[in-house]
């Protein structure tokens, strides 16, 4: 029960990145086990992922080969059967979208103990897993009981695997029920007229605006910069901006030359999506604020009072 | 068809906080309906508005001063609510399987056809607990749904599920079904006066695990939380001084500097 098997997450033809970062997350864990490290590679073109995903440290590659897409009935199942079939008493999952859709009934089903979404852990005779909590203000460590456990992982918070292994690639048959739950299409949500992926400066604008009505101080600034406006989760789904403003996991990745957060807290989903900017600047009261980790230069204070006088400052 | 909405009051830390032990501490947490819950509520609430839904029942794990809390939920329109507490709760963190069990002990008294909850709860933020109770309880599953069209006829739900990176996945979810509710999924309503005056004749029942059947074992948790600590700031942003005035001149130079002009 001392191997450690990881499941790889593709969408669309594309391994996610996600995939990588869990391999490192799961040799490490092997490695404190002392076992070998499986990886589970479910639907899509599975020959083609198993040889991109057969990096340095996995041992074992296992393909299921069942459709195309994403379907949470196969991957539980699939899980499911390499629990029972291989040593693996420890599963590691991408802390995804699709991620959360099966994790949490793998680990039911299999009567396993679940935590989500590591940023980091320790193992030494039983597992010891940091995570944050309310909304990133803490982190906490967590002690899971027993030595068998499904965990997910936050994307970003691990080295993606490189190298070339030498794992042994065998498929394995799933049996699955009928899935209840049936993929008839994906919508790009994310179109439109402005794609603010493509600008050179970004003001982005969070729930610190607190009022639709204030969003004109934010597009003064864009005016008086030559910037394209953008926004954090909030402001889009209230509503006030369409989902094509929108920065982070859910919504665009940007990398402009500059980024001016005003308003925004820098929860991690929205830093997913705008930490790879050249130079982000942050306008916020809270000091605190997880934003100011990531800024490169920071103002504390008021938006309503800052903003207006860097509009004259351009004007 | 009956449908019930999980909900949660968690607990916001106040700007400045002291941390006591493996919890911040009480005096420096606010209370409120979790984010996530409410827009499950306002779902539940406009199916029994559309003529789908009969009864909307919220149901929550938590002590009495939740029940404030709850009856939002019951003045924003669901009809009733059910609200586990015991002592066995207060001894530690309850893992998923902890309140799976909880919440189907409540699934086997109430029959629902749906299950509407949260994605996740703002304070634990494990994101779990819906998918987990679907696979117990036998019903289909769906997480992440920022749109939703209940087709009772056909016995589905027509969902989309919000993936990353501005992608929808559309998918038909058979009934019964738990979903999870993302933000934005609908604009969830304030409550009235009205409604407030309703909530206090509206029935909470408090519950505890006997009451459900249920002894402290079978909630007994697989997770200690063994610290909490406030991360070591990483910043080394240059802090732009000065009144607003002067430090938005400061940022000015910063930004001439990049090339930044209308």
């Amino acid at each position: 029960m001392s191997d450690v098997l990881v499941v790889a997450e593709h969408r669309r033809g594309e391994i996610r990145d996600v995939s990588y970062e869990a391999i490192t997350a799961g040799r490490e864990l092997a490695d404190a086990r002392d076992g070998d490290l499986h990886l589970a590679v479910v639907s899509g073109d599975v020959e083609q992922f198993a040889a991109d995903l057969n990096r340095e440290g996995v041992d074992a590659i296992h393909t299921v080969t069942n459709g195309e897409e994403f379907d949470h009935n196969v991957y539980q199942a699939a899980v499911g059967r390499l629990l029972d079939e291989t040593d693996a008493g420890a599963v590691v999952i991408p802390n995804s979208v699709n991620g959360l859709d099966y994790a949490p009934a793998v680990a039911e089903a299999s009567g396993l103990p679940l935590v989500t979404d590591a940023v980091g852990f320790e193992y030494d005779d039983g597992l010891t897993v940091t995570r944050e909590m309310y909304g990133s203000k803490v982190e906490t460590t967590v002690d899971v009981a027993g030595d068998r456990f499904v965990l997910t992982v936050r994307g970003g918070e691990w080295a993606p695997a490189e190298g070339v292994g030498d794992a042994a690639v065998g498929a394995v048959d799933v049996e699955h029920p009928e899935s209840g739950a049936r993929v008839t299409g994906f919508e790009e949500v994310a179109g439109g007229d402005v794609d603010i992926a493509d600008a050179d400066v970004l003001v982005s604008v969070g729930r610190g605006i607190d009022e639709e009505e204030n969003l004109e101080v934010v597009e003064e600034l864009a005016d008086a910069l030559g910037a394209t406006l953008s926004a954090s989760r909030p402001i889009v789904d209230n509503g006030w901006l369409p989902k094509n403003r929108q920065v982070g996991q859910s919504g665009k990745v940007v990398t402009p030359d500059v980024y001016i957060a005003v308003g925004i807290s820098g929860a991690v989903q929205h830093v997913a999506g705008m930490k790879g900017s050249d130079t982000i600047v942050a306008i916020n009261t809270d000091p605190n604020a997880p934003i100011f980790d990531i800024a490169d230069y920071g103002i504390v204070g008021d938006l309503f009072d800052v903003v207006p006088e860097l509009v004259d400052e351009f004007a | 068809m009956k449908v019930l909405v999980t909900v949660k009051e968690v607990a916001e830390p106040d700007d400045d906080f002291a941390i006591e032990g493996t919890d911040i501490a009480e005096s420096d947490l606010e209370y409120d309906l979790n984010e996530w819950d409410d827009y499950a509520v306002e779902a539940a609430v406009q199916l029994a508005e559309a003529g789908i839904a009969d009864e909307v029942v919220a149901v929550t794990i938590g002590p009495e001063r939740s029940e404030e809390t709850i009856r939002m939920a019951l003045a924003k329109g669901a009809d009733r609510a059910v609200r586990v507490w015991d002592d066995a709760f207060e001894a530690g963190f309850a893992d998923v399987a902890a309140k799976v069990t909880t919440f189907e002990a409540v699934v086997e008294a109430e029959e629902p056809d749906l299950i509407l909850g949260g994605v996740q709860a703002a304070d634990t933020g494990f994101g779990a607990t819906g998918v987990a109770l679907a696979e117990r309880i036998g019903f289909e599953h769906a997480a992440v749904v920022n749109d939703l069209d209940i087709d009772a006829d056909a016995g589905v739900a027509r969902v989309h599920r919000e993936l990353e990176g501005g992608v929808e996945e559309l998918t038909d979810v058979d009934l019964p079904a738990v979903l999870t509710v993302q933000t934005g999924l609908n604009e969830p309503r304030y409550a009235s006066l009205r409604g407030i005056r309703q909530a206090q004749r509206k029935e909470i029942d408090a519950t505890d695990l006997a009451d459900l059947g249920l002894t402290a074992d079978d909630v007994a948790s697989a997770l200690e939380i063994t610290s909490m600590y406030e991360p070591e700031s990483e910043s080394d942003a240059e802090i732009l001084e000065g009144d607003a005035g002067e430090s938005a001149a400061r940022l000015a130079a910063v930004l001439r500097d990049k090339g930044v002009s209308a």
